[in-house]
Protein backbone atom coordinates (compact mmCIF):
# COMPACT_ATOMS: atom_id res chain seq x y z
CA UNK A 1 0.00 0.00 0.00
CA UNK A 2 1.53 3.28 -1.12
CA UNK A 3 0.08 5.34 1.70
CA UNK A 4 -2.09 4.80 4.70
CA UNK A 5 -4.33 7.81 4.38
CA UNK A 6 -7.91 6.78 4.91
CA UNK A 7 -11.24 8.28 3.93
CA UNK A 8 -14.50 8.69 5.76
CA UNK A 9 -17.55 8.74 3.54
CA UNK A 10 -21.26 9.27 4.02
CA UNK A 11 -23.37 6.66 2.27
CA UNK A 12 -27.04 7.21 1.55
CA UNK A 13 -28.28 3.73 0.73
CA UNK A 14 -31.68 2.44 -0.44
CA UNK A 15 -33.00 -0.11 2.08
CA UNK A 16 -36.03 -2.21 1.24
CA UNK A 17 -36.98 -5.38 3.08
CA UNK A 18 -38.97 -7.01 0.28
CA UNK A 19 -40.68 -6.35 -3.04
CA UNK A 20 -43.77 -5.05 -1.23
CA UNK A 21 -41.96 -2.88 1.30
CA UNK A 22 -42.04 0.82 0.28
CA UNK A 23 -38.32 1.18 1.08
CA UNK A 24 -36.37 4.26 2.16
CA UNK A 25 -32.92 5.80 2.23
CA UNK A 26 -30.70 5.18 5.28
CA UNK A 27 -27.50 7.04 6.04
CA UNK A 28 -24.30 5.21 7.01
CA UNK A 29 -20.71 6.22 7.60
CA UNK A 30 -17.90 4.29 5.91
CA UNK A 31 -14.73 4.64 7.97
CA UNK A 32 -11.10 3.65 7.36
CA UNK A 33 -11.53 3.35 3.60
CA UNK A 34 -8.37 3.52 1.50
CA UNK A 35 -8.11 4.43 -2.15
CA UNK A 36 -7.27 0.80 -2.89
CA UNK A 37 -10.61 -0.54 -1.72
CA UNK A 38 -12.97 -1.49 -4.50
CA UNK A 39 -16.48 -0.11 -4.14
CA UNK A 40 -17.77 -3.52 -3.06
CA UNK A 41 -14.95 -3.94 -0.52
CA UNK A 42 -15.93 -0.58 0.90
CA UNK A 43 -19.49 -1.90 1.28
CA UNK A 44 -18.07 -5.09 2.88
CA UNK A 45 -16.41 -2.88 5.52
CA UNK A 46 -19.65 -1.04 6.18
CA UNK A 47 -21.51 -4.36 6.43
CA UNK A 48 -18.97 -5.72 8.90
CA UNK A 49 -19.60 -2.68 11.12
CA UNK A 50 -23.37 -3.20 10.75
CA UNK A 51 -23.11 -6.88 11.69
CA UNK A 52 -20.99 -6.04 14.76
CA UNK A 53 -23.63 -3.50 15.76
CA UNK A 54 -26.28 -6.21 15.38
CA UNK A 55 -27.93 -4.54 12.40
CA UNK A 56 -28.98 -5.93 9.03
CA UNK A 57 -26.16 -5.66 6.50
CA UNK A 58 -26.82 -3.94 3.15
CA UNK A 59 -27.82 -6.65 0.70
CA UNK A 60 -26.25 -6.37 -2.76
CA UNK A 61 -25.53 -8.64 -5.74
CA UNK A 62 -21.93 -9.60 -6.54
CA UNK A 63 -20.02 -12.64 -7.70
CA UNK A 64 -16.76 -12.73 -9.66
CA UNK A 65 -15.54 -9.29 -8.56
CA UNK A 66 -13.39 -9.12 -11.66
CA UNK A 67 -15.81 -7.33 -13.97
CA UNK A 68 -16.96 -10.24 -16.11
CA UNK A 69 -19.96 -11.90 -14.49
CA UNK A 70 -22.56 -9.15 -14.62
CA UNK A 71 -23.89 -9.68 -11.11
CA UNK A 72 -23.04 -6.38 -9.46
CA UNK A 73 -25.68 -3.79 -10.10
CA UNK A 74 -25.83 -0.47 -8.30
CA UNK A 75 -26.72 3.06 -9.23
CA UNK A 76 -24.03 5.22 -7.67
CA UNK A 77 -24.76 8.95 -7.59
CA UNK A 78 -27.34 8.48 -10.32
CA UNK A 79 -25.09 6.54 -12.71
CA UNK A 80 -25.17 2.80 -13.38
CA UNK A 81 -22.00 1.13 -12.05
CA UNK A 82 -20.84 4.57 -10.85
CA UNK A 83 -20.51 6.12 -14.30
CA UNK A 84 -16.84 5.35 -14.92
CA UNK A 85 -16.41 4.30 -18.54
CA UNK A 86 -16.47 0.53 -19.17
CA UNK A 87 -16.40 -0.31 -15.46
CA UNK A 88 -18.56 -2.55 -13.32
CA UNK A 89 -19.19 -1.65 -9.67
CA UNK A 90 -16.68 -4.29 -8.52
CA UNK A 91 -13.98 -2.69 -10.66
CA UNK A 92 -14.77 0.82 -9.47
CA UNK A 93 -12.20 1.87 -6.90
CA UNK A 94 -12.41 4.27 -4.02
CA UNK A 95 -9.61 6.41 -5.52
CA UNK A 96 -12.46 7.85 -7.65
CA UNK A 97 -13.86 9.38 -4.46
CA UNK A 98 -12.40 11.72 -1.89
CA UNK A 99 -12.54 12.02 1.85
CA UNK A 100 -15.85 13.44 3.07
CA UNK A 101 -17.82 12.58 -0.10
CA UNK A 102 -21.50 11.74 0.14
CA UNK A 103 -22.47 8.80 -2.07
CA UNK A 104 -26.01 7.81 -3.06
CA UNK A 105 -26.43 4.08 -3.68
CA UNK A 106 -29.64 2.80 -5.28
CA UNK A 107 -30.79 -0.39 -6.97
CA UNK A 108 -31.50 -0.64 -10.73
CA UNK A 109 -34.90 0.97 -11.17
CA UNK A 110 -37.09 -0.37 -13.97
CA UNK A 111 -40.63 -1.71 -14.23
CA UNK A 112 -39.25 -5.04 -15.51
CA UNK A 113 -36.78 -5.35 -12.59
CA UNK A 114 -38.74 -5.67 -9.32
CA UNK A 115 -36.64 -5.11 -6.20
CA UNK A 116 -36.00 -8.27 -4.19
CA UNK A 117 -34.20 -6.64 -1.28
CA UNK A 118 -32.14 -3.46 -0.79
CA UNK A 119 -29.90 -3.25 -3.86
CA UNK A 120 -30.85 -6.62 -5.36
CA UNK A 121 -33.34 -6.66 -8.22
CA UNK A 122 -34.89 -9.55 -10.10
CA UNK A 123 -33.31 -9.55 -13.55
CA UNK A 124 -34.91 -12.79 -14.76
CA UNK A 125 -36.80 -10.78 -17.41
CA UNK A 126 -33.49 -10.69 -19.30
CA UNK A 127 -33.35 -14.51 -19.14
CA UNK A 128 -36.88 -14.65 -20.56
CA UNK A 129 -35.75 -12.56 -23.54
CA UNK A 130 -32.84 -14.96 -24.14
CA UNK A 131 -35.12 -18.00 -23.77
CA UNK A 132 -37.40 -16.64 -26.47
CA UNK A 133 -34.74 -16.60 -29.17
CA UNK A 134 -31.18 -16.03 -27.97
CA UNK A 135 -29.98 -19.39 -29.23
CA UNK A 136 -29.55 -21.46 -32.40
CA UNK A 137 -31.30 -24.80 -32.91
CA UNK A 138 -28.50 -26.92 -34.38
CA UNK A 139 -27.46 -30.49 -33.80
CA UNK A 140 -23.95 -30.01 -32.49
CA UNK A 141 -22.99 -33.68 -32.66
CA UNK A 142 -19.53 -34.47 -31.39
CA UNK A 143 -16.86 -31.89 -30.70
CA UNK A 144 -16.52 -29.96 -33.96
CA UNK A 145 -13.29 -28.57 -35.38
CA UNK A 146 -12.97 -24.98 -34.21
CA UNK A 147 -12.47 -23.73 -37.76
CA UNK A 148 -15.01 -25.95 -39.50
CA UNK A 149 -17.10 -22.87 -40.39
CA UNK A 150 -14.91 -20.11 -41.71
CA UNK A 151 -16.01 -16.60 -40.73
CA UNK A 152 -14.34 -13.44 -42.07
CA UNK A 153 -12.34 -11.68 -39.36
CA UNK A 154 -14.29 -8.41 -39.56
CA UNK A 155 -17.60 -10.27 -39.10
CA UNK A 156 -16.25 -12.36 -36.23
CA UNK A 157 -14.93 -9.20 -34.53
CA UNK A 158 -18.26 -7.42 -34.89
CA UNK A 159 -20.13 -10.44 -33.47
CA UNK A 160 -17.63 -10.56 -30.61
CA UNK A 161 -18.22 -6.86 -29.84
CA UNK A 162 -21.92 -7.66 -29.46
CA UNK A 163 -21.21 -10.84 -27.49
CA UNK A 164 -19.33 -8.84 -24.84
CA UNK A 165 -22.65 -8.23 -23.08
CA UNK A 166 -22.53 -9.67 -19.55
CA UNK A 167 -26.28 -9.22 -19.01
CA UNK A 168 -25.93 -6.95 -15.99
CA UNK A 169 -28.92 -4.80 -16.96
CA UNK A 170 -27.15 -1.44 -16.65
CA UNK A 171 -28.61 -0.46 -20.05
CA UNK A 172 -32.12 -0.95 -18.67
CA UNK A 173 -31.28 0.87 -15.43
CA UNK A 174 -29.71 3.77 -17.33
CA UNK A 175 -32.57 4.10 -19.83
CA UNK A 176 -35.16 6.70 -18.77
CA UNK A 177 -37.78 4.41 -20.40
CA UNK A 178 -36.49 1.21 -18.79
CA UNK A 179 -35.98 -0.31 -22.25
CA UNK A 180 -33.91 -3.43 -22.91
CA UNK A 181 -33.02 -2.54 -26.49
CA UNK A 182 -29.23 -2.57 -26.07
CA UNK A 183 -29.30 -5.97 -24.34
CA UNK A 184 -31.65 -7.47 -26.92
CA UNK A 185 -29.94 -5.68 -29.81
CA UNK A 186 -26.56 -7.07 -28.79
CA UNK A 187 -27.84 -10.67 -28.69
CA UNK A 188 -29.88 -10.37 -31.91
CA UNK A 189 -26.88 -8.82 -33.69
CA UNK A 190 -24.33 -11.32 -32.40
CA UNK A 191 -26.36 -14.27 -33.71
CA UNK A 192 -27.54 -12.56 -36.92
CA UNK A 193 -23.93 -11.84 -37.88
CA UNK A 194 -22.78 -15.46 -37.63
CA UNK A 195 -23.63 -18.22 -40.13
CA UNK A 196 -25.08 -20.47 -37.40
CA UNK A 197 -27.54 -17.76 -36.37
CA UNK A 198 -28.61 -16.41 -39.77
CA UNK A 199 -31.18 -19.16 -40.44
CA UNK A 200 -33.40 -18.21 -37.50
CA UNK A 201 -32.67 -14.47 -37.59
CA UNK A 202 -36.16 -13.27 -38.48
CA UNK A 203 -37.94 -15.57 -36.03
CA UNK A 204 -35.44 -14.56 -33.36
CA UNK A 205 -35.83 -10.80 -33.66
CA UNK A 206 -39.63 -11.04 -33.70
CA UNK A 207 -39.81 -13.31 -30.65
CA UNK A 208 -37.16 -11.56 -28.59
CA UNK A 209 -38.64 -8.08 -29.11
CA UNK A 210 -42.12 -9.45 -28.37
CA UNK A 211 -40.89 -10.93 -25.07
CA UNK A 212 -39.14 -7.64 -24.34
CA UNK A 213 -42.48 -5.81 -24.45
CA UNK A 214 -44.33 -8.56 -22.55
CA UNK A 215 -41.78 -8.39 -19.72
CA UNK A 216 -42.63 -4.73 -19.14
CA UNK A 217 -39.58 -3.07 -20.66
CA UNK A 218 -40.20 0.37 -22.18
CA UNK A 219 -39.56 1.47 -25.75
CA UNK A 220 -36.41 3.00 -27.17
CA UNK A 221 -36.42 6.76 -27.82
CA UNK A 222 -32.76 7.00 -28.85
CA UNK A 223 -31.40 8.82 -25.78
CA UNK A 224 -28.34 6.51 -25.92
CA UNK A 225 -28.06 6.50 -22.11
CA UNK A 226 -27.73 2.69 -22.37
CA UNK A 227 -24.47 2.99 -24.27
CA UNK A 228 -23.07 5.36 -21.62
CA UNK A 229 -24.13 2.96 -18.85
CA UNK A 230 -22.81 -0.25 -20.44
CA UNK A 231 -19.70 -1.53 -18.62
CA UNK A 232 -18.70 -3.39 -21.79
CA UNK A 233 -18.99 -0.39 -24.09
CA UNK A 234 -21.61 -1.97 -26.34
CA UNK A 235 -22.48 0.47 -29.10
CA UNK A 236 -26.01 1.54 -30.04
CA UNK A 237 -25.16 0.47 -33.61
CA UNK A 238 -26.41 -2.93 -32.44
CA UNK A 239 -29.82 -1.39 -31.74
CA UNK A 240 -29.76 -0.01 -35.29
CA UNK A 241 -28.85 -3.48 -36.55
CA UNK A 242 -31.73 -5.00 -34.59
CA UNK A 243 -34.12 -2.40 -36.07
CA UNK A 244 -32.80 -3.41 -39.50
CA UNK A 245 -33.28 -7.11 -38.69
CA UNK A 246 -36.81 -6.35 -37.48
CA UNK A 247 -37.68 -4.54 -40.73
CA UNK A 248 -36.15 -7.39 -42.76
CA UNK A 249 -38.16 -9.92 -40.73
CA UNK A 250 -41.41 -8.22 -41.81
CA UNK A 251 -40.71 -9.37 -45.37
CA UNK A 252 -39.38 -12.80 -44.46
CA UNK B 1 -47.25 -9.60 -32.64
CA UNK B 2 -48.71 -7.00 -34.97
CA UNK B 3 -46.35 -4.41 -36.43
CA UNK B 4 -48.48 -1.63 -34.94
CA UNK B 5 -48.35 -3.07 -31.43
CA UNK B 6 -44.66 -4.03 -31.43
CA UNK B 7 -42.05 -1.85 -29.80
CA UNK B 8 -39.83 -1.43 -32.88
CA UNK B 9 -42.77 -1.36 -35.32
CA UNK B 10 -44.29 1.67 -33.64
CA UNK B 11 -40.87 3.29 -33.43
CA UNK B 12 -40.50 2.82 -37.20
CA UNK B 13 -43.95 4.36 -37.81
CA UNK B 14 -42.95 7.36 -35.66
CA UNK B 15 -39.72 7.67 -37.65
CA UNK B 16 -41.29 7.44 -41.12
CA UNK B 17 -44.16 9.83 -40.38
CA UNK B 18 -41.74 12.21 -38.67
CA UNK B 19 -39.36 12.17 -41.58
CA UNK B 20 -42.22 12.73 -44.04
CA UNK B 21 -43.08 15.88 -42.09
CA UNK B 22 -39.42 16.99 -42.21
CA UNK B 23 -39.53 16.65 -46.01
CA UNK B 24 -42.76 18.65 -46.04
CA UNK B 25 -41.12 21.33 -43.85
CA UNK B 26 -38.21 21.59 -46.32
CA UNK B 27 -40.48 21.94 -49.37
CA UNK B 28 -42.78 24.34 -47.47
CA UNK B 29 -39.81 26.56 -46.63
CA UNK B 30 -38.58 26.54 -50.23
CA UNK B 31 -42.07 27.58 -51.37
CA UNK B 32 -42.42 30.23 -48.67
CA UNK B 33 -39.04 31.70 -49.54
CA UNK B 34 -40.68 33.01 -52.74
CA UNK B 35 -41.81 35.84 -50.44
CA UNK B 36 -38.29 37.26 -50.85
CA UNK B 37 -39.00 37.80 -54.54
CA UNK B 38 -36.93 35.19 -56.37
CA UNK B 39 -40.09 33.97 -58.10
CA UNK B 40 -41.76 36.31 -60.62
CA UNK B 41 -44.88 37.49 -58.77
CA UNK B 42 -43.55 36.47 -55.34
CA UNK B 43 -45.50 34.38 -52.87
CA UNK B 44 -48.81 35.34 -54.52
CA UNK B 45 -47.69 33.56 -57.71
CA UNK B 46 -46.51 30.55 -55.70
CA UNK B 47 -49.84 30.33 -53.84
CA UNK B 48 -51.76 30.68 -57.11
CA UNK B 49 -49.61 27.92 -58.64
CA UNK B 50 -50.52 25.56 -55.75
CA UNK B 51 -54.21 26.45 -55.80
CA UNK B 52 -54.51 26.02 -59.55
CA UNK B 53 -53.73 22.32 -59.17
CA UNK B 54 -56.68 19.92 -59.62
CA UNK B 55 -58.82 19.75 -56.47
CA UNK B 56 -58.44 15.95 -55.99
CA UNK B 57 -54.64 16.36 -55.91
CA UNK B 58 -54.84 19.18 -53.35
CA UNK B 59 -57.36 17.36 -51.15
CA UNK B 60 -55.51 14.03 -51.53
CA UNK B 61 -52.26 15.67 -50.46
CA UNK B 62 -53.96 17.30 -47.48
CA UNK B 63 -55.55 14.00 -46.41
CA UNK B 64 -52.23 12.16 -46.60
CA UNK B 65 -50.58 14.90 -44.53
CA UNK B 66 -53.40 14.76 -42.00
CA UNK B 67 -53.06 10.98 -41.74
CA UNK B 68 -49.29 11.29 -41.23
CA UNK B 69 -49.79 13.89 -38.48
CA UNK B 70 -52.44 11.73 -36.76
CA UNK B 71 -50.29 8.57 -36.80
CA UNK B 72 -47.31 10.51 -35.43
CA UNK B 73 -49.36 12.09 -32.64
CA UNK B 74 -51.23 8.87 -31.77
CA UNK B 75 -48.14 6.69 -31.38
CA UNK B 76 -46.14 9.56 -29.88
CA UNK B 77 -48.61 9.88 -27.02
CA UNK B 78 -49.06 6.11 -26.63
CA UNK B 79 -45.31 5.43 -26.49
CA UNK B 80 -44.65 8.34 -24.12
CA UNK B 81 -47.27 7.06 -21.67
CA UNK B 82 -45.80 3.53 -21.82
CA UNK B 83 -42.26 4.83 -21.40
CA UNK B 84 -43.12 7.06 -18.44
CA UNK B 85 -44.00 3.85 -16.58
CA UNK B 86 -40.77 2.12 -17.66
CA UNK B 87 -38.98 3.49 -14.62
CA UNK B 88 -41.58 3.61 -11.84
CA UNK B 89 -39.35 5.54 -9.42
CA UNK B 90 -36.78 8.18 -10.37
CA UNK B 91 -33.26 8.06 -9.00
CA UNK B 92 -32.43 10.36 -6.09
CA UNK B 93 -29.55 11.80 -8.08
CA UNK B 94 -30.22 12.70 -11.71
CA UNK B 95 -27.21 12.07 -13.89
CA UNK B 96 -27.71 12.11 -17.64
CA UNK B 97 -24.76 11.32 -19.82
CA UNK B 98 -26.04 11.14 -23.40
CA UNK B 99 -29.68 12.27 -23.30
CA UNK B 100 -30.24 15.90 -24.26
CA UNK B 101 -32.85 18.52 -23.43
CA UNK B 102 -34.26 17.89 -26.91
CA UNK B 103 -34.42 14.11 -26.57
CA UNK B 104 -36.04 14.28 -23.13
CA UNK B 105 -38.72 16.78 -24.13
CA UNK B 106 -39.95 15.41 -27.48
CA UNK B 107 -43.51 15.10 -26.17
CA UNK B 108 -43.54 18.76 -25.08
CA UNK B 109 -41.88 20.26 -28.16
CA UNK B 110 -44.18 18.01 -30.20
CA UNK B 111 -47.28 19.22 -28.31
CA UNK B 112 -46.25 22.84 -28.84
CA UNK B 113 -45.83 22.15 -32.55
CA UNK B 114 -49.27 20.50 -32.71
CA UNK B 115 -50.85 23.56 -31.06
CA UNK B 116 -48.90 25.81 -33.37
CA UNK B 117 -50.10 23.80 -36.36
CA UNK B 118 -53.72 24.48 -35.41
CA UNK B 119 -52.98 28.19 -35.03
CA UNK B 120 -50.97 28.30 -38.28
CA UNK B 121 -53.79 26.64 -40.26
CA UNK B 122 -56.38 28.98 -38.70
CA UNK B 123 -54.16 31.94 -39.58
CA UNK B 124 -53.06 31.26 -43.15
CA UNK B 125 -55.16 28.36 -44.47
CA UNK B 126 -58.63 28.97 -43.03
CA UNK B 127 -57.81 32.67 -42.50
CA UNK B 128 -60.06 33.16 -39.48
CA UNK B 129 -57.53 34.88 -37.18
CA UNK B 130 -57.53 38.23 -39.01
CA UNK B 131 -60.47 38.02 -41.44
CA UNK B 132 -60.00 41.63 -42.62
CA UNK B 133 -56.60 40.78 -44.16
CA UNK B 134 -57.64 37.30 -45.41
CA UNK B 135 -56.01 36.66 -48.77
CA UNK B 136 -59.10 34.99 -50.18
CA UNK B 137 -61.23 38.13 -49.78
CA UNK B 138 -58.51 40.60 -50.89
CA UNK B 139 -57.70 39.98 -54.54
CA UNK B 140 -54.79 41.68 -56.27
CA UNK B 141 -53.73 41.65 -59.92
CA UNK B 142 -51.02 39.18 -60.96
CA UNK B 143 -49.99 39.16 -64.63
CA UNK B 144 -53.43 39.21 -66.29
CA UNK B 145 -55.65 37.80 -63.53
CA UNK B 146 -56.84 38.56 -60.00
CA UNK B 147 -55.33 36.35 -57.25
CA UNK B 148 -55.60 36.19 -53.42
CA UNK B 149 -53.22 38.64 -51.72
CA UNK B 150 -51.14 36.18 -49.66
CA UNK B 151 -48.29 38.67 -49.39
CA UNK B 152 -50.57 41.29 -47.83
CA UNK B 153 -51.98 38.74 -45.37
CA UNK B 154 -48.55 37.49 -44.30
CA UNK B 155 -47.10 41.00 -43.92
CA UNK B 156 -50.14 42.24 -41.97
CA UNK B 157 -49.87 39.19 -39.68
CA UNK B 158 -46.19 39.47 -38.90
CA UNK B 159 -46.32 43.24 -38.30
CA UNK B 160 -47.98 42.23 -35.06
CA UNK B 161 -45.38 41.48 -32.36
CA UNK B 162 -47.34 38.67 -30.71
CA UNK B 163 -47.97 36.87 -33.99
CA UNK B 164 -44.27 37.05 -34.91
CA UNK B 165 -43.37 35.96 -31.39
CA UNK B 166 -45.64 32.89 -31.58
CA UNK B 167 -44.10 31.90 -34.92
CA UNK B 168 -40.53 32.40 -33.69
CA UNK B 169 -41.27 30.44 -30.50
CA UNK B 170 -42.79 27.59 -32.47
CA UNK B 171 -39.68 27.46 -34.63
CA UNK B 172 -37.52 27.06 -31.51
CA UNK B 173 -39.69 24.04 -30.66
CA UNK B 174 -39.26 22.82 -34.24
CA UNK B 175 -35.49 23.12 -33.96
CA UNK B 176 -35.39 21.16 -30.69
CA UNK B 177 -37.81 18.50 -31.97
CA UNK B 178 -35.89 17.95 -35.20
CA UNK B 179 -32.41 18.13 -33.69
CA UNK B 180 -33.34 14.85 -31.98
CA UNK B 181 -35.86 13.62 -34.53
CA UNK B 182 -33.79 13.65 -37.72
CA UNK B 183 -30.90 11.58 -36.36
CA UNK B 184 -33.41 9.36 -34.58
CA UNK B 185 -34.97 8.48 -37.95
CA UNK B 186 -31.71 7.00 -39.25
CA UNK B 187 -31.07 5.06 -36.04
CA UNK B 188 -34.61 3.67 -35.98
CA UNK B 189 -34.54 2.63 -39.63
CA UNK B 190 -31.22 0.91 -38.92
CA UNK B 191 -29.39 3.16 -41.35
CA UNK B 192 -26.57 4.10 -39.01
CA UNK B 193 -23.47 2.52 -37.53
CA UNK B 194 -20.81 3.64 -35.04
CA UNK B 195 -18.90 5.55 -37.75
CA UNK B 196 -21.85 7.25 -39.45
CA UNK B 197 -23.88 8.07 -36.33
CA UNK B 198 -21.84 11.04 -35.03
CA UNK B 199 -21.99 12.55 -38.56
CA UNK B 200 -25.75 11.91 -38.82
CA UNK B 201 -26.30 13.62 -35.44
CA UNK B 202 -24.33 16.70 -36.59
CA UNK B 203 -26.00 16.89 -40.01
CA UNK B 204 -29.45 16.36 -38.47
CA UNK B 205 -28.88 19.24 -36.04
CA UNK B 206 -27.62 21.43 -38.90
CA UNK B 207 -30.71 20.68 -41.01
CA UNK B 208 -32.89 21.52 -37.98
CA UNK B 209 -30.94 24.76 -37.52
CA UNK B 210 -31.29 25.57 -41.23
CA UNK B 211 -35.06 25.10 -41.07
CA UNK B 212 -35.24 27.24 -37.91
CA UNK B 213 -33.22 30.08 -39.46
CA UNK B 214 -35.07 29.87 -42.77
CA UNK B 215 -38.52 29.98 -41.21
CA UNK B 216 -37.74 32.58 -38.57
CA UNK B 217 -36.30 34.98 -41.17
CA UNK B 218 -39.77 35.59 -42.65
CA UNK B 219 -41.51 37.04 -39.54
CA UNK B 220 -38.24 38.67 -38.43
CA UNK B 221 -37.65 40.62 -41.65
CA UNK B 222 -41.31 41.65 -41.83
CA UNK B 223 -41.47 42.77 -38.19
CA UNK B 224 -38.19 44.67 -38.58
CA UNK B 225 -39.66 46.43 -41.61
CA UNK B 226 -37.02 45.06 -44.02
CA UNK B 227 -39.57 43.07 -46.03
CA UNK B 228 -42.52 45.29 -47.01
CA UNK B 229 -45.88 44.37 -48.49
Amino acid sequence: MSDHKTMTLTLIVWRQKSANDPGKFETYTAKNITEHHSFLEMLDCVNEDLIHADKDPIVFDHDCREGICGMCSQIINGAAHGGQERTTVCQLHMRKFKDGDTIYIEPWRARAFPIIRDLIVDRSALDKIIQSGGYTSCHTGGVADGNAILIPKAVADEAMDAAQCIGCGACVAGCPNGAAMLFTGAKVSQLALLPQGKGEASMRVKNMTKTMTECGFGNCTNHYECMAACPKGINVKFIARMNREFLKAQFA
Amino acid sequence: MQFTSSSIGRKILMAITGQAMVLFAVVHLLGNSSIFGWLNGGINAYAEHLHSMPLPIIMGFRLVLLAIVCVHIWFGIQLTIENRGGRPQEYAVKSTQKATFASENMIWTGSLLALFLVYHLAHFTFQVINPETAALSNLVPLHDMMVPNVMGMVVAGFKNFFVSFIYAGAMVALFLHLSHGIQSFFQTMGWSCDKSQPVIIKVGTLVALGLFLGYVTIPLTIFAGILKG
